[in-house]
């Protein structure tokens, strides 16, 4: 199974769509990697750099309704292409969500409260996020702090990532 | 507890329920075009999977941007080319074959009743008028279907839409389809299955019936389905002659699939349509729809007729109806792509082709164009364009571009004065509000 671990980005906005994500004009590329270099270059949001901040991130943490707009897998596959498996926020578009799983990705949703402490954290200390698909929960790491959160995923969506994604899934299923 | 049409079709095809409410289908149908499919392609061959579950039921187009305009697109094309080639993928429809995939593929006879059918774009609802569960899926969901023939779906709820009344003349599917999504709004049918039905779709021909299930995703319906009738054994007897004795037979076979009088719909919406009038979009959202009348005199740089949605024959001839003997604004650009090479090659046997080009259009082969802004008629910034397309997303026929949806009728009309205007004024009578 791929790791669902490491450093964490926490994005402060709602709604971020997949245009942000990866722009139309990137949907000719054949190659996944060749979108790498072009995630989020489009989202605009105060003191975000993308190329630098997204450098060395496993994890990002944001607000509500990710993924909206298009259905091009094209978003998580951005995401893929630089590393960053999990993404957790406080709810998804439908979607992007069900692209996350099939993809093998994690999504995951948490409440308000729980998003606004890993927000917390992330200001004082950097975030290192570590997701256990077996046991639903994660263990944050904030400096000297250590805390564990829960979170569920339907029994298709954890079967979906534990085989690495829908066509591995399938082509063992059917 | 009786049936709709999904869910008499799921029974049909599940071939597994993992977990509760996921349903895996047998596929009766995996269509793919050059925009989506060459990803899906090079991920199976990344993986050591470059299978396909039987090239006989995979059929593949080269529809988005054809004649390639660029390297990159060319490589697209190449990639679906060589695939297909490998495979044995007989049904492949390459540039002079080759149409929009929504209007060639209901052309060849691929589509039946009940069939299962996936493809990587969203307007695969359109094939619903067939009696079929079509549905647009992302990548990964495509290349499953090409590796196993398998898909899986949420138990589906249906939202059952009743048309009824009378259209009165110069009112078309395309305003029946805009006013069900005026009133049921962009997310008014996600993630479930509209059921058309009532007298005034089982008087459609099967185009206007295509038209109407092609929008269906523009109310966040994942298909939108008409019952299998004598219209849609008429449409599909070339094809299955050899299968059934009489039409009475391919009837009575095709209506396993019509929804039990008992079945349980999620909602249930009745439209008169009477009244209706010619319709039009004016926003970002395919809900933003005004009658015509009120958007009478906004001037236009470009009119498109073409697209999954109005580029077949009986849209053509409508529209060349109203252009025929005129000519089109000194103000405006007109373009006309028949959506098929049949569709083309039976306007230029009825004239309509000449209808076109002595009022002023500018006639292209069959392809996608400008509909998603890629070739073909791309809008600058600031431009405005009447099109029978189906999405007027910001940006969708170019970046900084305004797209006003509407009927081939209306669009033809508005080439004619090069500002929006209702088409009775060249058809017939004038219609009031
Ligand atoms: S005509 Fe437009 S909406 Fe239809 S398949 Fe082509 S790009 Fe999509």
């Amino acid at each position: 199974m791929k790791k669902f671990k490491g450093t964490a980005l926490c994005l402060d906005r709602a709604d971020i769509n997949t245009d942000e994500i990866i722009p139309a004009r990137y949907l000719t590329e054949i190659d996944k990697s060749a979108l790498g270099p072009h995630l989020m270059e489009d989202l605009e949001l105060e003191g975000f750099a993308p190329q630098k901040d997204l450098a060395g991130i496993d994890v990002l943490v944001t607000r509500e309704n990710f993924g909206c707009g298009s259905s091009r897998e094209h978003a998580p596959w951005a995401l893929e292409a630089n590393g960053i498996r999990v993404v957790i926020a406080e709810s998804f578009a439908r979607i992007f969500y069900q692209n996350m799983f099939n993809c093998g990705m994690l999504a995951i949703t948490l409440d308000k409260t729980q998003i606004d402490r890993l927000f917390e954290s992330a200001a004082e200390n950097f975030l290192n996020i570590s997701a256990d698909v077996d046991t639903e929960t994660i263990t944050v790491t904030a400096g000297p702090d250590t805390f564990t959160l829960p979170f569920t995923l339907t029994g298709f969506e954890k079967a979906l990532v534990q085989a690495g994604g829908w066509v591995e899934y399938a082509d063992q299923n059917y | 507890m009786g049936k709709t049409i999904a869910e008499k079709i799921f029974d049909d095809h599940r071939v597994d329920q993992p977990f509760a409410g996921v349903n895996v289908l047998r596929l009766d149908r995996v269509f793919c075009h050059e925009i989506t499919t060459p990803t899906a392609i090079q991920d199976l061959k990344a993986r050591g999977k470059d299978r396909v579950f039987d090239p006989g039921k995979i059929k593949a187009v080269i529809d988005h941007v054809t004649p390639a305009k660029d390297s990159k697109t060319a490589l697209q094309g190449k990639i679906l080319r060589d695939w297909a080639r490998r495979h044995g993928i007989i049904d492949f429809f390459d540039i002079g074959r080759n149409g929009v995939c929504h209007a060639l593929f209901p052309e060849k006879g691929f589509v039946r009743p009940g069939f299962v059918i996936i493809m990587g774009d969203s307007h695969t609802c359109t094939h619903g008028a067939f009696g079929a569960f079509a549905a647009g899926v992302g990548t990964t969901d495509l290349e499953v279907g090409i590796l196993k023939g398998v898909c899986a779906f949420k138990q589906p709820d249906t939202l059952k839409i009743e048309i009824t009344g009378a259209l009165q003349p110069g009112v078309f599917a395309k305003d029946v389809i805009l006013e069900v999504i005026r009133r049921i709004t962009v997310n008014g049918a996600t993630n479930q299955v509209i059921e058309f039905c009532g007298p005034v779709v089982d008087a459609m021909s099967m185009e206007a019936r295509m038209t109407l299930s092609n929008m269906a995703v523009e109310a966040g319906a994942t298909s939108g389905i008409c019952r299998p009738d004598a219209v849609t054994v008429a449409y599909l007897w070339p094809f299955i002659k050899d299968e059934y004795k009489d039409h009475k037979a391919a009837l009575a076979d095709y209506s396993r699939y019509l929804p039990d009088e008992d079945a349980v719909y999620a909602g249930h919406e009745i439209i008169d349509v009477t009244d209706l009038v010619p319709l039009t979009t004016f926003g970002y959202k395919p809900d933003h729809v005004k009658p015509v009348s009120d958007m009478v005199g906004t001037p236009v740089d470009q009119v498109y007729i073409g697209s999954c949605t109005n580029g077949r024959i009986q849209d053509l001839r409508v529209a060349a109806q109203v252009v025929a003997e005129k000519k089109i604004a000194d103000s405006v650009r007109a373009i006309v792509s028949p959506a098929t090479p049949d569709v083309f090659a039976q306007a230029m046997e009825e004239g309509l082709i000449k209808i076109f080009m002595d009022a002023g259009f500018c006639v292209t082969n069959p392809t996608c164009g400008a509909c998603l802004g890629m070739s073909n008629g791309v809008l600058a910034s600031g431009e405005v364009a009447a099109a029978t397309t189906n999405r007027n997303f910001n940006g969708r026929m170019g970046k900084g571009g305004m797209v006003h949806l509407m009927s081939p009728a209306t669009a033809a009309a508005t080439a004619l004065t090069g500002t929006i205007i209702n088409s009775s004024l060249f058809t017939g009578p004038a219609q009031t509000k």
